[in-house]
Order: structure tokens, then sequence, then C-alpha cells
């Protein structure tokens, strides 16, 4: 039948009679150069249309801002000095000592390195750094668009990914207040601009796909089917975005932020990646290297049909108890 | 450089610039390796690097030479290495004098002519005077610099008459090249480049450390950088530097090791090796120059000497080669090869002197080929001025670039300096075809060739630059042709007659088999050559450009070889083809040790194997292949053949790296600091402030700033460098009209720091005027920790960075002010490049003036600062101080320097 | 922890209402009407997946789904035209029109990977923006005109031979050989292929024009 929060896994959940590894992203901010080849490779696929009005956003390098219906990769860039550099490193350490909630596996597990005998000496704290980071549809294992959609536009994929599919959708737009990330939009009747004075066109523009319908990262389902890599993370130069079985990513990730801690760089944390968090753990995790909520993350994120069992339950309740009240009121009126 | 156990990335911003090169940079951090970006600007590239040094632009010597200074007087250089692979034990003649001794000059100086006459830089001889270069005269620094001569050391060092060089093998003598670089760096000390550079004395401590650390037989070190180190009045001189420190660590021909150049367009490597460029030929061959080429003789001469170690002595096989490809049996031994088809240069014609030519009406018709000078090259406003003056313009790209519509939305309409309905110029935009539209190959930043298939035809009327050039070759000859016209003969004789496919258009793979040569004669006649060792100076073969000979061997396009990565080593010998030879890594002789063993199992690479008498390993043998270690023949022989076992510079004449440059550069054998043509800081180490070498164009539309201290330098107090974005391409002509990449970067910016902005009043994000002595342009504020103002000699320097790959015009998907109408015309005097990543502004809040208004705002800053065309135009700074009587010049030895 | 069975039926059948609504009005965008067994409501029966969130609503359309990589005519190997890192790419070809740009993994180079330039390559070549046909400006003109490109091409040979002819300068003051012509001069090169750059250095010097100049010196 399927669960709508906790650990599960949430192919199975959708009765897939054939289904794969879950596939999901690990993006690792700490090696993102932000170049965002992402964001280009991914519009370029998807023919997803130009964003904004082509002015400076007022965001260091970011001129897109957030993901939306057509920008469905999303490079953020935070420029922070030394206080807050060692802000993170302790809030990283914090997390470890404390059993890292949101790293750690179940905590009966042991941490992944014994913190008291590396040397966690801050290398060289910088004075200043530049963050970067390639943000994505979470693909949350119970995913709030996808439970609150009323059509069957969206759908949970034999890959484990949330998708919309633009034939079915009828723009009702229920999901957009369904997605803790703010990720999934509407799109908007937007165009492809160029300037007014042109003599000859190549081309006539394209005209733009899925107006007034739902939109979001499809993890490249088209590409899946054929087994073919996401194309942002084909084209990452670094490897910043990693695509594979889900669980690989998670242990990937783990490993890194061991690595890193065990140069001292605590302030590496991963996000997503706890499945007893509010949507179950994500299909993307990511590796940040300060408070999910500088890069424009939700700290705790929560499915909003997680809460529904209690709302019904409560509903019930309710309902048992005015009807009892009402009982009791007849059978006083009748006392 | 996934080798590599450092990278030191300066001049460069590699992440942004070349991010997927970057991969072999991430991966080596990955692994360990340390990455330190020396920048002005802390930019993404430094974000994920191990540190960012901010550096004052344009003190890179400064920087490079106490890295010199910390390794020699710390003895932490390579002595095995240095001492049998470089020309550290060669003695210098004695008549030379270090820029120490001369208060900021070398010896040979000449006032008049602005340039040395570096015959005393020599190395001695028995007996009396300096080796000096082959052919029968010497040369002029003045004249060399004038046909960009070092331009010919694309592949290969400079020639000499002979290798018979004195050594001091232990270095002890004065003389040598060893004790002259320990006492030419002397004063470079952290303390100069705190004072210089603005860079801590702890920095540049731990760059020292992690430097030398990270060197030696087991651990390599490899420097990257791009035009963040050319594009200065002392450019050559900047990457000279790091040459120096790297061959003293042991750091070249090794893997892991190096200096790599980061090229910034797809064949820049290409269109040097086969020149677009006035001074060359194919192959690095120079062009010829009136009063020193002027027989055939002669040209041969002057190349290489037969006498000189390595390949450069065989020059005259690869001339005959190509004129013998370019004019067939017209080019034969009675008329030496039809030498006389080709043109003379008589000075410099690069493309600065070309504008200045079409200001002057001297030049009538232009072509720009996916090139948009208007925006992209300094001192826009002087570029389209110059364009307006012709009577013909030919502009062949993929977007309607403002190059080609300047006569009708130029920033000189708007300011009423032209008026459309005056301007004379016919312009004629071919459209051109795109990489996939057509077939050939590029050469990449580690010269490999690539080739490319056509994928689909191109549309409408685009054309490729080879079906357009070939169809315009094919109209001249047809409209010469009878023509009785002796100067027509060179068009009419020329090999002109590539098959065609059923649309007329050439094939390339059929000019590719050209630029590789053929067999004229004998039973391989017709024949592709597969290696340049078969040219022949009798007429027997023909070649297009020598090195790259060897890359359709057998017939086969070398270029299209794809054999998957994965499937080979990491040298990847089977995808694609590397000139010379197909070799990977140039001088990897220099990977062993004299004896031919790997300096370590690490940093194995090459090696000799005694057993198979021959030298093997990972890679093609940059080396005669059986030239055994110990061998030791007299340099007199001349050629390959005198190379000895400890020899791994084979395209210098000596078979040595040079720390000490004999010949090849015009304005000093060693690199020496000076300041930018526009500095707001005083030069601490010399009395001299700049290069008094470069090449400057006093005129009254290309002023510069005051220096230093002097009087008006206060007006135009800041520092601006300009740059690149990842999201962008140059001009923009490839991506300002591609919506996709216009909006991650719609508008230009200028980034400043957060002491600036208050200082100045700069709103974040609003508006900003930035004016030079050339003009005045407005960009969008990005205030930022990333720039830090530096002190500097007591005095704080602000930079701000301006990115260059906006212009004005009305027809791409964005467009902006363009940084480079910033820039004066002040270059390099080796390569002739100019000066465009360090000038002199002020910047003050708000749009700047439109219409007649600007001019005068331009104006108003001139004549504030009390610019004349003399205002840092001098070629010695002080006069009195170098013993120069400022009228006389004497007679360019200024012996009475005070230093 | 785990759902209510009572919470979720009662949330499911909700959603059921809508797709059995959909399924009762034949409601099958874009696609052929399709069979009573495919109907969501059914298909949720028939598959177990009684929320409706996986193989029971997948539409017709997206059981098709296939990557354009995969439905191209040909597959062509190139190279990245922007900067000097040469990475492959593969030109991915349908009905002779570009239909994808991406990086070639075969490469060792670059290993697949692309920048946001490289990324951008398809949009390079079918850009609206573009500029497909010859454009000519003459003397004082405000606009422009077309013009065939045979005609074009013709024109600007006119003119390189008389602007040739009328800068000829055959020998120096001092009688030395200089058989050149300062009047025409060229700007490009470093983004154009070694062929056509080999073509353009032979026919300028073959005519005397030796100022040929490009980005590499800029």
């Amino acid at each position: 039948m399927g669960q709508l929060s906790g650990p599960t896994d949430p192919t199975a959940d959708a009765h897939w009679e054939h289904s794969h590894p879950r596939k999901g992203f690990f993006t690792d901010t700490s090696i993102c150069i932000g170049c965002k080849a992402c964001e280009v490779a991914c519009k370029e696929w998807n023919h997803n249309p130009q964003d904004g009005d082509l002015e400076l956003l007022g965001s260091s390098y970011d001129n897109t801002g957030a993901l939306g219906a057509s920008t469905w990769r999303h490079v953020a860039f935070i420029e922070q000095g030394q206080e807050r550099i060692i802000e993170a490193r302790e809030s990283g350490r914090a997390l470890v000592n404390l059993g890292m909630p949101r790293i750690g596996p179940p905590t009966s597990e042991p941490s992944p390195m014994d913190l008291a005998e590396a040397d966690t000496t801050p290398p060289d704290t910088a004075d200043f750094r530049w963050l970067m980071s390639s943000d994505v549809c979470k693909h949350c294992t119970h995913a709030g668009c996808l439970d609150v959609c009323p059509t069957g536009a969206l759908f949970r994929t034999e890959f484990g990914t949330v998708v919309v599919q633009d034939d079915v959708c009828n723009g009702c737009g229920t999901c957009v207040a369904g997605c803790p990330f703010g990720v999934i939009e509407r799109r908007s009747n937007g165009t492809v601009k160029v300037a007014a004075s042109r003599e000859e066109q190549h081309a006539k523009h394209p005209e733009v796909p899925n107006v007034g319908v739902a939109q979001k990262c499809t993890l490249c389902y088209d590409r899946l089917v054929a087994d073919e890599t996401p194309a942002c993370a084909k084209a990452c130069p670094t490897t910043s975005i990693k695509f594979g079985d889900h669980d690989d990513m998670v242990e990937t990730a783990r490993e890194r932020v061991s690595a890193l801690h065990a140069q001292g760089l605590t302030e590496a944390r991963l996000y997503g990646a706890n499945e007893n968090d509010g949507v179950g753990g994500t299909g993307s995790v990511f590796l940040l290297l300060d408070e999910p909520e500088v890069y424009g993350l939700p700290p705790d994120p929560r499915v909003p049909t997680a809460d529904l069992p209690r709302m019904y339950r409560r509903a019930g309740m309710a309902v048992a108890g005015m009807a009892a009240a009402a009982a009791l009121a007849f059978l006083g009126g009748r006392a | 450089m996934a080798n590599a156990d450092c990278i030191v990335i300066q001049g460069s911003n590699m992440a942004e610039c070349h991010p997927v090169g970057f991969q072999w940079v991430a991966e080596a951090k990955a692994r360990g390796a340390k990455v330190i970006h020396i920048d002005p600007r802390f930019t993404r590239t430094s974000a994920v690097s191990d540190k960012h040094i901010p550096i004052r632009a344009g003190s890179d010597v400064v920087l490079l030479g106490a890295l010199i200074n910390y390794v020699i007087a710390n003895d932490l250089w390579f002595k095995e290495y240095v001492t049998a692979y470089t020309n550290a034990a060669t003695l210098v003649h004695s008549d030379y004098r270090d820029a120490e001794d001369l208060g900021g000059l070398f010896s040979g100086f000449d006032p008049e002519k602005r340039a040395y006459d570096t015959s005393s830089w020599g190395y001695a001889e028995e007996g009396e005077g300096p080796i000096g270069s082959p052919g029968s005269e010497h040369e002029h620094g003045a004249d060399a610099s004038a046909r960009a001569a070092a331009d010919t050391f694309g592949s290969g060092g400079p020639p000499l008459e002979h290798a018979e060089v004195q050594r001091d093998e232990t270095l002890q003598d004065p003389r040598t090249v060893f004790q002259i670089v320990k006492r030419h760096y002397a004063r470079y000390t952290p303390e100069m480049v705190r004072d210089m550079c603005g860079i801590k004395v702890e920095d540049f401590e731990y760059l020292a450390r992690t430097i030398t650390e990270n060197s030696g037989r087991d651990r390599t070190t490899c420097f990257a950088y791009a035009v963040g180190w050319t594009q200065h009045s002392l450019g050559a001189q900047f990457i000279r530097a790091a040459a120096v420190l790297q061959l003293l660590l042991g750091n070249v021909g090794r893997p892991g090791s190096g200096i790599m150049a980061l090229r910034g367009h797809a064949s820049i490597q290409g269109s040097t090796d086969i020149p677009t460029l006035f001074n060359l030929l194919p192959g690095y061959l120079p062009m010829p120059s009136a009063g020193r080429h002027d027989s055939f003789e002669k040209y041969i001469a002057a190349i290489g000497s037969k006498q000189q170690k390595g390949f450069w002595a065989d020059a005259d096989a690869y001339t005959i080669s190509l004129l013998k490809a370019w004019w067939g049996d017209a080019a034969n031994e009675a008329n030496d090869w039809a030498y006389d088809y080709l043109p003379r240069l008589t000075g410099a014609h690069g493309t600065y002197e070309t504008v200045m030519g079409m200001l002057a009406d001297e030049v009538e018709g232009y072509f720009l080929l996916g090139q948009n000078p208007a925006v992209g090259s300094a001192h826009g406003r002087m570029q389209r001025l110059g364009m307006s003056h012709l009577k013909w313009l030919v502009v062949r790209d993929l977007n309607l670039i403002e190059s080609a519509t300047w006569w009708k939305d130029g920033p000189e309409i708007e300011s009423g300096e032209l008026r459309t309905e005056d301007i004379e110029t016919e312009v004629f935009f071919l459209p051109a075809a795109t990489h996939v539209e057509k077939a050939g190959s590029f050469t990449q930043t580690q010269r490999l060739l690539q080739w490319r298939h056509q994928a689909v035809a191109p549309p409408g009327d685009c054309q490729s630059e080879l079906q357009f050039f070939f169809e315009l070759g094919q109209r001249i000859r047809e409209k010469l042709a009878g023509s009785e016209d002796e100067r027509d003969r060179p068009l009419l004789d020329l090999t002109w007659d590539y098959p065609t496919d059923e649309h007329g258009d050439p094939d390339a793979e059929a000019v590719l088999a050209e630029i590789n040569g053929r067999h004229l004669a004998g039973p391989d006649a017709g024949k592709p050559l597969s290696a340049y060792t078969e040219l022949r100076p009798d007429g027997t073969t023909a070649a297009g450009c020598w090195i790259y000979t060897g890359v359709y061997a057998n017939g086969f396009n070398h270029a299209a070889n794809r054999k998957p990565g994965q499937e080979q080593g990491p040298a990847a010998p089977e995808w694609g083809w590397a000139w010379p030879a197909n070799r990977r890594i140039l001088y990897n002789r220099a990977s062993a040790d004299p004896a031919g063993k790997p300096w370590s199992e690490r940093k194995k690479y090459i090696w000799w194997d005694q057993e198979q008498g021959k030298w093997v390993g990972d890679d093609v043998p940059d080396f005669p292949v059986d030239r055994a270690p110990g061998s030791n023949p007299h340099p007199s022989v001349g050629g390959p053949a005198a190379l000895g076992g400890d020899d791994p510079f084979i395209m210098q004449a000596d078979g040595k790296g040079w720390l000490f440059a004999p010949k090849g550069l015009v304005d000093g054998p060693l690199p020496t600091h000076y300041e930018a043509q526009e500095s707001p800081v005083a030069n601490a180490l010399y009395p001299q402030q700049q290069s008094p070498a470069r090449l400057v164009f006093p005129r009254a539309d290309n002023l510069s700033a005051p220096s230093g201290g002097a009087s008006g330098a206060d007006i135009y107090p800041y520092v601006f460098t300009t740059y690149r974005l990842t999201e962008h391409h140059t001009a923009g002509g490839m991506s300002r009209w591609l919506p996709y990449l216009s909006e991650l970067q719609p508008e230009m910016f200028c980034e400043v720091s957060p002491e600036l902005a208050a200082e100045r009043g700069l709103e974040p994000y609003g508006w900003a005027t930035i004016i030079s002595p050339r003009s005045a342009i407005e960009a969008k504020v990005l205030v930022t920790d990333r720039m830090r103002p530096l002190a500097v000699g007591g005095h704080t320097v602000h930079q701000i960075g301006l990115p260059y790959h906006w212009g004005v015009g009305s027809n791409a998907v964005v467009s902006g002010d363009a940084a480079n109408d910033l820039l004066g015309v002040a270059l390099d005097p080796n390569v002739q490049i100019q000066e465009s990543k360090v000038a002199s502004c002020d910047i003050r809040p708000g749009r700047r003036p439109r219409g007649k208004q600007l001019l005068d705002l331009v104006a108003d800053y001139q004549a504030r600062a009390g610019l004349t065309t003399e205002t840092s135009n001098q070629a010695v700074t002080d006069p009195a101080a170098e013993g120069i009587e400022p009228a006389s010049g004497e007679d360019g030895r200024p012996d009475g320097g005070t230093g | 922890m785990t759902g209510s069975a009572n919470g979720s039926l009662n949330w499911a059948d909700t959603r059921n209402l809508v797709l059995l609504l959909q399924a009762g009005t034949g409601y099958a965008p874009e696609m052929a009407p399709r069979s009573f067994l495919q109907w969501p409501v059914v298909r949720q029966l028939s598959t177990g997946d009684l929320l409706g969130r996986g193989p029971a609503v997948t539409s017709a359309k997206t059981e098709a789904i296939a990557p354009r990589t995969a439905t191209a005519d040909r597959v062509v190997q190139s190279v990245c035209p922007y900067c000097a890192v040469g990475c492959g790419q593969r030109v991915y070809v349908k009905d002779e029109k570009v239909v994808q740009i991406e990086g070639d993994p075969d490469s060792p180079i670059s290993r697949g990977r692309l920048c946001p330039k490289g990324s951008a390559s398809e949009q390079l070549v079918n850009s609206p923006g573009r500029q497909t046909k010859v454009l000519y400006r003459a003397p004082r003109s405000t606009e422009w005109e077309h013009l065939d490109l045979a005609t074009a091409v013709e024109m600007v040979a006119d003119r390189f031979i008389e602007t040739r002819r009328r800068t000829w300068q055959q020998e120096d003051d001092q009688g030395r050989l200089l058989r050149r012509t300062m009047g025409i001069a060229s700007l490009g090169g470093a983004t154009l292929d070694n062929e056509e750059n080999y073509l353009i250095k032979k026919l300028f010097t073959a005519a005397g024009a030796v100022q040929t100049e490009n980005q590499a010196r800029i």
C-alpha cells in the first residue's frame, strides 16, 4: 500500500513491477566551481526557456535566482567572511558531536570517524570564502507535490524519481503548495527574448513548451530510460554533481564528509540523507559547507501529507467527540 | 596536470575560463596536491583552491624573482638537474652588465632607438667576442622587436652561431649564468614582495615553502598561466621568470611539471603554428624582412646555423618544402625556390599598427574573420574610428557583431563623433559556418590536433572560411589570368587546385594532406611524408607546415584518431595527434637523470633502456631515440647529431634550458621588474619605472596616465584589470547572442571592494562610471570582499575588476559598455601583445554622460591630469640616474649608471 | 513510523475519485483512445499501485518516451569551438538538423564534460539570432541591403584586386624588394581551423598582403 512518511522504498511503494535501483544525485558543493554548466545543459536538454529579465539580480554571480518552472538547476553564490567560516566549522562539529542527526545513519551505527583521534585543527582558516552550490529538485522519498496532485500528472517513476507528465497536468497548481522546498512551479508565458532590431532571423523562436503547466526537474527521465546520465551530471566539469544509485550516492556522500572532517573541515555536512526527516530523505543529497538556510534550503523540510494521518486522526476524534457531544446532548435532552 | 603535487595558478582564472580543463586540477587536489591561486581578484578559481594570494596586477616578476631568490639563497634548487640540463654553468661574455648594476637597464640600451643592442648578452667564446646569431649581421633589438622576432620561438629557441660554449661545472665563476641569476635576484626579498605586490610575508613564505617542498626527484610543481601574464608590457618576461624558477626546481619535461599556457580560443595554438600573424610563416619560420633576409641564403643563415645543436639547423629543408607546397614546379633551385615570391616586412605590421594605418588612410580593405575588435581589442574607440576610414570592410561571423554595425549604432554615433551618413566605408557581412557545419582540425592548448567531422550543411548563405577563401582565390586568379604583370606571378603560380565536392567546396582533408607534405621524387613520389625528419632541402619534398608533418602519415588522418580515452594509457597517444611527432610532453628527456634513469619511481616517464639501446617509456621520446645518455659528440658537428646525451632541450641552440637568455629577447636577458605603462606605484627596485624597451605610441588619441608619484597621477588613482567570465566568450560574438548564456550574466559590471565603494560612494548594484585617459564607460557595481585593497609601499592600492564581454550595439541579446574602450595601446616589445591587464582609472557613482558630454568628461580628466603625448612615454625614466644624456644618448652603453 | 491505513485510504479515495472521473470522461490527453484496461483506476487495481502514484497513472506519451540522442539519425564526433581545452563533443543530427550537442565521454581530454558555453553549442548553431544571409551596406547608407552571395564574393574579389594594385609596393627607398601591399589587412583565425588559416595565409602571402593578424596577438 505504501506509506506517507518515514523510511521506505518509494519505487516499491508505487508498485513498479520491474523497478530499478532508486536513482539520485549527490551534489558535492565543496568542489563546485560555479560554472553553471548544469544550468545550461539542463535547459539545452529540456528546451526550457530563458528566465528573468536580463538584469543583474543583485546576488553575487547568481542571475537566475532560484529553482522554478524554467530553471531546474540553479547555482547559488554565497560570500562569507572569516567569522562565519568559523561558525560553520563549529556548527558542523556540533552536528558530529551530537551524533550527527542530519548526517547520521540510525544512531546505533558508529559515526563515520572518531574525531577524538583525528587532528581537526582548522587548516589555515581562510579569511574569506565563496560558496557555490547547484540546487535541484530533491525527488523526495515522500514527495509533497506527488501526494497532493489530484490528476495523476505527477508520478513516481520506476527509478524512484518524481516526474510531471505535461500531457496530463491541468495546471491546477496544488503541487506548488505541496512542495516543502519551493521547487515546482507553473510555467508562465515566458519567452526567449532577443533584441528587437534584428535584420534577419535564422529560425523562428521556439515556442515555449508547456506554458501554464507545472514544471520541475525530471531527473532526465527521458534519458534514464535509455540508460543515459542526466544532462547536468554529465556536463559537470568537476564531478560536483554525481549521479547514480541512491544508496551509492548516500554512501559516497558520507565518505566525502568523513574525508573532509579528517582534514579538519568540520563545516561539511550532509543534507537530505536522513531518512527520518520530514520527507523521508531525499533522492538528491547534498554536501554543504554551512547551515542549509545559508544556501536557501529549508533546515527541516516536511512533506504536507506527512501530517495527513495525524490530521485524519484528529478530525476523526473531533467527529467522534462531536457525535458524542450530540448524543450526550440528545440523551441529556431526553433525560 | 593531474600528476602534479602542487599547482600554482597565476595570471589565469582557470576554473572560470577553462572549467573542463580544471577537472585535472580538481583531480590532483583530490589526490592531495596543493592548489594555490595568485590573482588580483578572489575568483571562482580561488574559491576551490587551498589558498588565494591577492597580488597587485602587474607585479608578478617581483614575486617570481623573490621565489627564485628564495630557492637559491636557501639552497633548494635541484642541483643535478640544473647543472646538467640548464645553461647555469655557461659563461656569459664579460661585456655584460646587469640591470642591478645600471639602475634598471641592462647593458646595450640605446635611448634613441628605445631598444637594446643585445650583443653584450651573448655567451662567452674562446677568445674575444660573444657568441652571436648566425647569418652575417647582428640584429639590433629594435629591429627584432619590430618583427616580433620572439614569436618565431614558438617551437624552439633562438639561433646561435654555434654551441661551443664555455662552462664552469662548479658554477663558481662570477660570469656563470648561475652566479648572474643569483646576483640579479638578491634584492627580490619577501619584504620587497610585501611592498610591491601587497602580499603578506607569511603568505609569501607559505607559497615558497609549498612550492619547494613539492619539487625535486620525487615531486613536481606545475604552473598554469593565461593572458593574465601575456597581456603586459613585459608579458614575455613574466613567463620567462616562471621558466627560470621551474628550471631551478627541475620542473620542466617531467610528469606534473612545467608551465602550462591556458589559451582562450579553440585553435589559437593552431593559428600561431599555421600563423595568421604578420611576422610568421607556417612552423614558426620568420616572414622575411627587407634588409635582413634579402636573399634566400641570408634568410636560411639567419634562422638556424648548421653549427648549432638541434633541429633548427635543418631550417633550409623546412623552408624549401614550404615553398614547394605553395608554388610547386614554379619553385625550383634556379629561382631560389621562389623565395622572392614572398613579400617583405619593413617593421612592425601588427594589428595595432594596422589600425593606426587605417587612421592614416593607408589601409583600404579589412577582413574580420570571427573577430570583433570593436569590442575585443584594446582601445575600442581607435578600432572603430580606424574602421570608419576604410574603403571596404568584410565581416565574416556567425552573428551581426558590433564590428559589423558600428557605423549604425556604435558609441561614436551616439557621441556624435561619427555620422552614419558621412561614413564612406562599404561593409560586407558574410555569414559564417559553425564548427559542426564544416570539417577541419583545431589545435588545442597542448598542441593536440583534433579533427572535427562535418555534421550538417551550413544554412542559408553561410560558408566556412575554407569555402570562402578557396572561392575568393579562384575568382582573383580568374580575374588575373593572362596577366603579364610580374607581381601577379605568385598568385597565378600558386597551387590552388584542391579537390571539390558537388557544391564546388574544397576538401579540408586534402588541405591537411598538403600541410603534412609529400614526397615529390623517388620511389615514394606522391606519398605522404611521415615525419619532419624526412624533409629535404633539395626540392624533393613539399610540406605546408613542417611541425605538422606526420599528422597525415600513410595517408591517414591522425587528427581524427579517436580511440576512446578509457582504452588507453594516460598519455592517450591514439586520440588526435600532437605536434611534433605526436609527443605529449616536450623535452621529456629531462624526466630521466643524466644517466638515463628515471629521477624517481613516482615520476617515471621516459628512460634509457640499455638492452634495447634506446629511449622508452610512456610517451614518444622527445630526443634522438638511440642517443645514449653518456654520448658526447663534438659540438662543432651541428644539428641533431650534435646533441649530447644530456641535452634534453633539443630545440634550443645549445640543448640546454635557458635560465639566462643570451639571445631571443629584446627587453632583457633576465626578467626584471618594471611597472606597467600606467601604474600608481613607483618602482621600488630601480629608478627605471617602466620597461625601457616597451613599445609606446605617443599620440593624442592614445594618452597615458601619469605614473607613480608624478603630478596628475591622483586624477586616475585606481588600477583596473580586465577579464573573462565563465558564462561568456571574449567579445561576446559567440555568447551574447545566446539566450542561455546571456541570462546567466546579463549586464556589464565592475567589481570593487567595500572600502573603495565607501571611498567613492558607490551603491551596490547601482551604476558607476569608470574614466581612463582614453574613454569613460558605465557599469553596474558589484561591491564584494573578493576585491581587496592592498597595502603597497605605505599606500593603499584599490583595484577594479572589469569583465570585457559586452559591447555597444543593438543586435545581441545583451549589450553594454566595453571595458576595452578604457585601454590604451602599449605593447610588449618581444611579441607585440598589448598591455590590457593593468591600467589606471577613476571611478564615480552614476551613469556616464551621453553625447558630446561624454567626450567632455574624458577631456576634462585629461586636462586636470595635465596629460600630453609625453606623459609616461619616456623610454628612460630618469636619464640622469642612468647616466644618459637625454638628447645625445651616447652610444648605447650607459656605463655611468649609478645602480 | 508508518501511515495509518485509515488515513491513507481516505486520502487515496480523494485522488481515486479524480482519476476515476478522468477515466469516465475518457480523459487521455494527446493520445489515441485507450482501452478500458488502461484506465488509471483499473490499472490502480491491477498493478497494486492503489495510491495512483506509479505505473497506474503513466500516460501513453510517458510510456513511449525516448531521448532524442537515441532517435537521432546519426552522431558525429566534433570538438568544442570555444576555449582551447579542446573538449570532445558529440553532435546528434535528425532530419539534417542538429538536435543536441553534448560531451564526448571517449575524449581523454574532457571525459564527456562541458562548461556552460560548450553546453550551449546547440544554441550557437540553431540560435534564432544567428545571421544567415549576406548583408551589404553601401557608402553613406544608413541601412543594410541584401546581396546575393556570389555577387558579394565577386565584389570583394574586385575590391581586393583594385586595392592591391593601387597600394602596391615593389621596392623600398633603398631598392630592396618588398613585393607587397599595405592596403589590405585581416584579423582573425584563432577560432578557425588549421586548414582555413593555411589557405588564408597562403592566399594573402601570395597576394603580398602581409598584415594578417589574429587573436593570438590580442
